[in-house]
């Protein structure tokens, strides 16, 4: 049977009925707390320190060469709990770009905030590491449909993140190797 | 309780009824809660007060449902994880532990000694975490603020230490079924232990505000007095059926996580009352940094995840992004879940709250066709009205403090 410790109870001594102890010692915790450092932070003048892979608001991110990285597979819309996502794919329309009419864009890609409980399961299944939950943690709107964040205002949250893949690059370039051996 | 209603009110009132029933001492309806800052969260007691004291008391639940047993059959056994987060709030990290837990049991997977590791450390973290609200809350209902000042101040120790593993510090979400969702960052076992280390003194500190407090004696010695039958009669899992003098842990009872192999105790109670359920708390929380201690001492490598389970946990995200069959792999496990057999489990851990049970029905793919959650805090209220009648009104705040329970659990 499982090992227990009995917990014991002692009555209380003459000078603890008193209640006299008690109140010294309370007297005595508030007196050396007085010149303790003091553990709050005056937010939102301080912030506090945000740890590395915190879960904030989810933002769509850009590669080194400027280009969006999210090919709307629709796997993040799909596997978000409280279906918070909203993406409309289309193709890549900017005809300069080397991925016209190749690879896949979103045309709109549309994150309620007010419904997104920053669970990363997004940032977690996307297969192109293009929705990252970065350490912004507090919104605020005054409407419902500001806090609905389109896919320019998410970029811009986004920003650039370092890329070690470059899957695209390595994929054109292995495309063009293949014509040149034929 | 005997001596006390001698002298009440209420007592006279029925003596005078009893000689004359025109004498006979009107109830009064009293309503505590929904939004009741004693009731923690929003439970709702319906009394029939004579006097000061309880005549009768119902308690009315449901306030906070959500239907989380029915969303679980929508979604796939990954998904549902957030959700859990939500069951008992003050203890997110061993509420996905227990989940992921059962679902492994229904598909008859071993996850790995490290990730058994982590998991064992986050349980206990998790307790230390709810105790802490737990005693400190209790010693604000009982009129002592400065405790909860101090156990807060722990508390929120661990949650930056939570954030550091998860990226949360509420709803962690941290397991996967088959393993957890990332490593233990560098140097964060050492943080465990520092804070183990700072808790202690933390717990005396405590221990000499409120132990031997004739105030806080008064207030909780003999009231809220569970027996050992009543306690299981009832259902009553966790430190409060212990505190009844009920030696059952799930940790030793049905040793899971591997907790059979670390040294630790399970206090016990001899009197069920409100000043053994706090005596019980203080207690868990040493024998919890004991565990993590011993955990962390033999802390194992390996994997964090089981990886030959290739139906069940996601490939690293490195092999997604450059292999075409591990990404076909991650696009089936996103549509289609984590592929479970057909069949039904039980699974219950032993959870700061009590016993936290989940029993899915799979009919095999990744989706639960039935799930149903035994929450702990729904048979620690269900006493209430057993228990309360016989008290005074402001024994109330005393009585549902020492239960600890937690609404988000009770209603699901
Ligand atoms: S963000 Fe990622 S998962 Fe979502 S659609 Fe774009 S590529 Fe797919
Ligand atoms: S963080 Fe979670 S809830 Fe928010 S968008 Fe991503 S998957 Fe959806």
């Amino acid at each position: 049977m499982a090992k227990t410790k009995v917990l014991e109870r002692k009555p209380l001594t003459f000078s603890e009925k008193t209640y006299i102890p008690q109140i010294a010692s309370g007297l005595a915790a508030t007196f050396v707390n007085m010149f303790k450092k003091s553990v709050t932070l005056e937010y939102p003048e301080v912030r506090p320190v945000i740890p590395e892979n915190y879960r904030g608001v989810p933002t769509l991110v850009k590669d080194p060469k400027g280009r969006v990285k999210c090919v709307s597979c629709q796997l993040c819309e799909f596997v978000c709990p409280p279906k918070a996502i909203r993406i409309k794919p289309s193709e890549i329309v900017d005809e300069e770009s080397d991925r016209a009419h190749i690879e896949k864009e979103p045309a709109a890609f549309d994150i309620n905030m007010l419904r997104c409980i920053y669970c990363g399961l997004c940032q977690e299944v996307c297969p192109e590491e293009a929705i990252f939950l970065q350490d912004s943690f507090s919104l605020s709107g005054y409407t419902r449909e500001e806090m609905v964040f389109g896919k320019e205002k998410l970029l811009k949250l986004g920003g650039t993140l370092p890329d070690n893949h470059f899957k695209w690059d390595k994929k054109k370039s292995a495309e063009e190797n293949t014509e040149k051996d034929h | 309780m005997g001596e006390v209603k001698e002298v009440s009110v209420g007592d006279i009132g029925s003596r005078a009824a009893e000689a004359d029933p025109e004498f006979k001492a009107e109830t009064m309806a009293l309503n505590v809660g929904p939004s009741h800052p004693s009731t923690h969260g929003v439970l709702r007691l319906m009394m029939q007060l004579d006097g000061d004291l309880i005549k009768e008391c119902e308690p009315v639940i449901g306030y906070l449902h959500r239907g989380d047993e029915k969303i679980a059959e929508n979604m796939t056994y990954n998904q549902f994880i957030p959700y859990t987060d939500r069951l008992d709030y003050l203890a997110p990290l061993s509420n996905n532990v227990a989940y992921a837990m059962a679902v492994e049991k229904l598909a008859n997977l071993e996850v790995p000694d490290r990730c058994q590791a982590i998991r064992v450390i986050c349980c206990e973290l998790a307790r230390i975490s709810s105790h802490l609200l737990g005693v400190g809350v209790y010693g604000m209902d009982a009129g002592s603020w400065t405790v909860f000042m101090y156990t807060f101040t722990e508390r929120e120790k661990l949650y930056t230490l939570f954030e550091e593993l998860t990226g949360a510090r509420f709803t962690t979400s941290y397991t996967r079924i088959g393993g957890v969702a990332r490593d233990i960052p560098d140097g964060w076992l050492g943080r465990v232990d520092t804070f183990c280390k700072g808790v202690l003194p933390i717990l005396n500190q405590v221990d000499k505000m409120l132990t031997r407090n004739r105030i806080f004696m008064d207030r909780t010695v003999g009231i809220g007095v569970i027996s050992k039958e009543k306690a299981l009669s009832y259902g009553m899992t966790g430190p409060n059926l212990r505190a009844a003098g009920v030696d059952l842990d799930l940790r030793k009872d049905k040793p899971y996580l591997g907790y059979e192999n670390y040294d630790f105790e399970v206090p016990i109670g001899l009197n069920g009352d409100c000043y053994d359920r706090y005596l019980m708390r203080a207690e868990e929380i040493k024998q919890s940094v004991g565990i993590i201690r011993q955990v962390i001492g033999s802390f194992p490598e390996g994997p964090y995840y089981a990886e030959d389970a290739k139906k069940i946990f996601a490939p690293p995200k490195d092999k997604i992004l450059t292999s075409m069959e591990e990404l076909i792999q991650n696009f089936m496990l996103v549509t289609e879940g984590p592929q479970m057999p057909k069949g039904e489990v039980y699974f219950e851990a032993e959870n700061p709250k009590g016993s936290l049970g989940f029993y899915v029905v799979s009919k095999g793919g990744g989706v639960p066709y039935r799930m149903k959650i035994r929450g702990p805090s729904f048979c620690n209220l269900s006493i209430l009205s057993e228990l309360l009648p016989g008290h005074f009104l402001t024994d109330i705040t005393v009585i549902l403090g020492s239960l600890d329970f937690v609404m988000g659990e009770c209603d699901r």
